[in-house]
């Protein structure tokens, strides 16, 4: 199969994701917080597709309402990180200096920061009475505001690299704006850089939600996320009983693997 | 045809030949799920430490953790005066600490003075203390010993359960003991080796000295699933204490080993905040200071529902401060309420509360909202706040979920006071309801729905603080019982905490431990263990 096939069908399942995370409403069979008490933990069935939850919530009708809040929100946040990085990582990369000191200085404090403090201590500080949704938007527009310290650093050696590059020399040489070299030279030549650390963020920002969500950060009950959904992973004995409970680690591999496949590669860029 | 009189004779041969096929002899292995911060049972406030000087000390009453009855130890007999201040106690003859050295009333005394030292920062010396004063201990023959404390100790007798005798003479101190074992060897963050104590004072009925079992050793592990793994794998005999799910999934592979003593003394409750300091709106303070609100709430709370899927039907719901397993001060005469959202609306109605569209409003139409925070971590906890917010917004009320880390939690319930209600569990290790005294008291920090009053807020405060102080003083336990029965009477009709489940204590014994009749009273699984034999080779059954 050749790559413009694979990256057609990582499209196409990418879109089937989305538009079923988009209409969650009108795609599941029940609502998401709907406790259906006397079948905790069903099997999969024609009434339940995946079976329910320990608490007996259709885990097909979460499923698909945590695809909403994960692919929605975490793409957001890796967004919010990446932006923030290729700024300051270009602009650390392309000035040098004490510009550039005082950037990675900011930067090496961030990264030594330990995040989940950081986390628990801005949560401590918010008020209780939040809605789910302001809660989980609360929390991913966090993650993106502390998750870009090492995209930061990645995308500074890029800069730092390019700058040195004969090709923009020669572009400062014929004469070129500041402005020029930055939009038609260096950012076509970063985009790679920038699109890789993006794509890389979304599982990470949706594995971290779920772990914020174990310690009462992430997306508050009854709202469903991926995150959420793979704390059901944490009793592996479980999982080996119940191997349809593995279905939210799978969508997450499958969604993470579209979003590799319908990258442009670098040669294509170039 | 085998004739009826040989018939009988065999079954009692058989009778009489069980016994001998569980040894004497053998090592009993379980796990501790904690460091022991001291093996120096005056200094003993952690339930690592505890479970060693459960094994190793001898005190001078025991509580029966079966039948729930004080029985004599190493005193024959003991007598309270009528003043409640004065316990004189009869001691065994010719008893000997686990070094040789001989027992004696001296022991007692210089127990209970190192005990009762201010100096000495003893925990269990604090049950003890009642009022200002000094302790007098009279030793008038070396089996005799009369202690009287500055003030009345209610449940004075029952205290010396957890007071291990030391040696006033022993070169080895706190090492020298009278209980079943002692400990041989301990190498910090793995294991504590307690050897069988060959001057242990017990016999069995047939005279046979006691403990049957050689050796204790005590893993330290505080992971609870490899410790499931390894009790699987055959290489423990014992869990102490198994969460439902792990209980459940054990009772799956081999029933045999799975004990389920009972409804425990723990409970998990709900409670509004109602402190004045609380940074909540007025409206909210009126709702959660009316009776009527929180009866409504209680009521509309399945119960039932929490036992059989949080903890997979092991627990059972509650109601009151007393957990019925506590035999004596339960208050039976109190109604179990039904759950009942048609009736909670009813209440509701009462008290100024409308629905309204499907959603619960108050006489000034503010939709009744409020957040339940728990701790994050606790899977039971979250799951029983989410069950929660779903039966509540069958009345029309909109609950919201937030779990905190514990030290968040704890300042905000402690502190800063800035939150609705909480769910959170009270662990209750003593049967006297003295132990409660700190949840009772108005002037407490432990009262959690409205902690460190100055004087108390409510006409119904004032009287349990009356109630609970008349109970520590009272000179029998009947008058005592009388008055605790009143306290859980006004528990019950304000609702100051809804009580949610009662936990059952869930044990898991190899079916080579003979003897072993876990209790819901702490040391759950091992509160006889002088009596205990390994069997023959176990027949486990389980994942070797």
């Amino acid at each position: 199969m050749n790559a413009r096939k694979l990256r057609v069908i990582s499209a196409a399942v990418l879109c089937a994701i989305f538009f079923v995370g988009l209409f969650a409403g009108a795609v599941s069979p029940y609502p998401y917080a709907k406790q259906f008490r006397e079948r905790p933990n069903a099997t999969p069935s024609s009434l339940h597709l995946l079976g329910t939850d320990s608490l007996g919530r259709d885990l097909f009708a979460r499923l698909i309402y945590g695809t909403r809040v994960s692919l929605l929100l975490a793409p957001a946040a890796a967004l919010l990180a990446t932006l923030l990085a290729g700024i300051f990582g270009g602009f650390a990369g392309l000035a040098g200096g004490w510009s550039e000191k005082l950037i990675l200085a900011a930067t090496d404090l961030s990264m030594a920061l330990p995040l989940l403090f950081v986390l628990l201590a801005l949560r401590a500080l918010l008020p209780l009475n939040i809605s789910p949704i302001l809660s989980v938007t609360i929390t991913f527009t966090m993650l993106g505001l502390l998750g870009w310290p090492s995209s930061l650093r990645v995308v500074w050696a890029a800069t730092k690299n390019l700058r040195n590059s004969d090709f923009l020399l020669l572009a400062r040489a014929t004469g070129c704006s500041r402005w020029r070299v930055i939009v038609r030279h260096l950012l076509p030549n970063l985009r790679p850089v920038l699109f890789a650390q993006f794509w890389i963020s979304i599982p990470v920002f949706v594995l971290t939600e779920a772990t914020l969500s174990m310690l009462g950060l992430g997306v508050i009950e009854p709202l469903p996320s991926w995150g959420n959904l793979l704390r059901g992973l944490e009793d592996i004995s479980a999982v080996s009983a119940n191997p349809w409970r593995l279905t939210p680690l799978v969508l997450l591999i499958l969604v993470v693997i579209c979003f590799q496949f319908i990258l442009p590669s670098q040669e294509e860029i170039a | 045809m085998p004739s009826p009189v040989k018939t009988l004779a065999l079954s009692a041969l058989l009778a009489l030949a069980l016994p001998v096929c569980a040894q004497t002899g053998g090592e009993l292995h379980f796990c501790l799920h904690g460091e022991p911060k001291t093996f120096n049972p005056i200094l003993v406030d952690d339930e690592a430490s505890e479970n060693v000087r459960y094994l190793t000390g001898g005190v001078l009453i025991r509580l029966n953790r079966q039948t729930q009855e004080l029985e004599p130890a190493l005193s024959t007999s003991w007598k309270i005066s009528r003043d409640r201040r004065t316990i004189t106690f009869h001691l065994r003859k010719g008893i000997h600490f686990s070094d040789g050295t001989a027992f004696s009333s001296e022991d007692v005394a210089y127990t209970m003075r190192l005990l009762m030292d201010p100096g000495t920062h003893s925990t269990t010396g604090d049950s003890f203390r009642s009022g200002e004063g000094t302790l007098q201990v009279q030793t008038p023959a070396p089996d005799a010993v009369a202690i009287t404390f500055p003030a009345p100790v209610a449940g004075l007798e029952r205290l010396f359960d957890q007071v291990a005798i030391l040696s006033a003479h022993s070169p080895k101190k706190e090492m020298a003991v009278l209980g079943p074992f002692y400990v041989a060897e301990y190498k910090a963050g793995s294991y504590v080796l307690l050897q069988k104590n060959p001057n242990y004072w017990k016999r069995d009925a047939q005279g046979h000295p006691l403990p049957y079992i050689d050796s204790v050793r005590l893993d330290i592990q505080r992971n609870r699933d490899i410790e499931l793994l390894r009790f699987r794998r055959g290489e423990l005999q014992l869990i102490n204490r198994l969460d439902a799910e792990q209980f459940e999934r054990l009772q799956h592979e081999n029933p045999a080993v799975t004990r389920n003593a009972g409804t425990g003394l723990d409970a998990e409750e709900l409670w509004f905040n109602q402190s004045p300091a609380a940074p909540l709106p007025d409206y909210k303070k009126a709702w959660f200071a009316t009776k009527e609100f929180r009866k409504a709430i209680s009521m509309a709370i399945n119960r039932a529902d929490l036992c059989r899927i949080v903890y997979t039907g092991y627990a059972k719901p509650a109601y009151g401060p007393v957990s019925p397993s506590n035999h004596f001060w339960f208050n039976a005469a109190l109604e179990d309420p039904k759950y009942d959202p048609q009736g909670a609306l009813r209440l509701l109605a009462q008290a100024g509360f409308r629905l309204d569209n499907d959603t619960l409003k108050d006489r000034a139409g503010r939709p009744v909202e409020f957040t339940v925070v728990t701790n994050s971590g606790n899977a039971a906890r979250e799951k029983i706040a989410t069950m929660i917010q779903q039966d509540l917004s069958q009345v029309g009320i909109k609950v919201n979920v937030v779990t905190l880390d514990f030290p968040s939690l704890i300042e905000r319930i402690t502190h800063t006071f800035d939150y609705d209600a909480c769910v959170l569990g009270l662990v209750n290790t003593d049967l006297d309801p003295n132990s409660q005294m700190n949840v009772w008291l108005s002037s407490s920090e432990n009262h959690q729905w409205n902690p460190s009053q100055k004087s108390p807020a409510t006409a119904w405060e004032v009287e349990i603080d009356k109630l609970m102080r008349e109970q520590a003083t009272a000179p029998t336990d009947k008058e005592r019982k009388a008055k605790f029965d009143r306290v859980q009477q006004i528990a019950a009709e304000q609702q100051p905490f809804i009580y949610l489940i009662n936990k059952d204590v869930l044990v898991a014994v190899s079916p080579n431990v003979v003897g072993a009749a876990p209790v819901v009273l702490e040391p759950w699984g091992f509160w006889n263990a002088d009596t205990l034999r390994l069997g023959p080779a176990p027949e486990l059954g389980v994942q070797k």
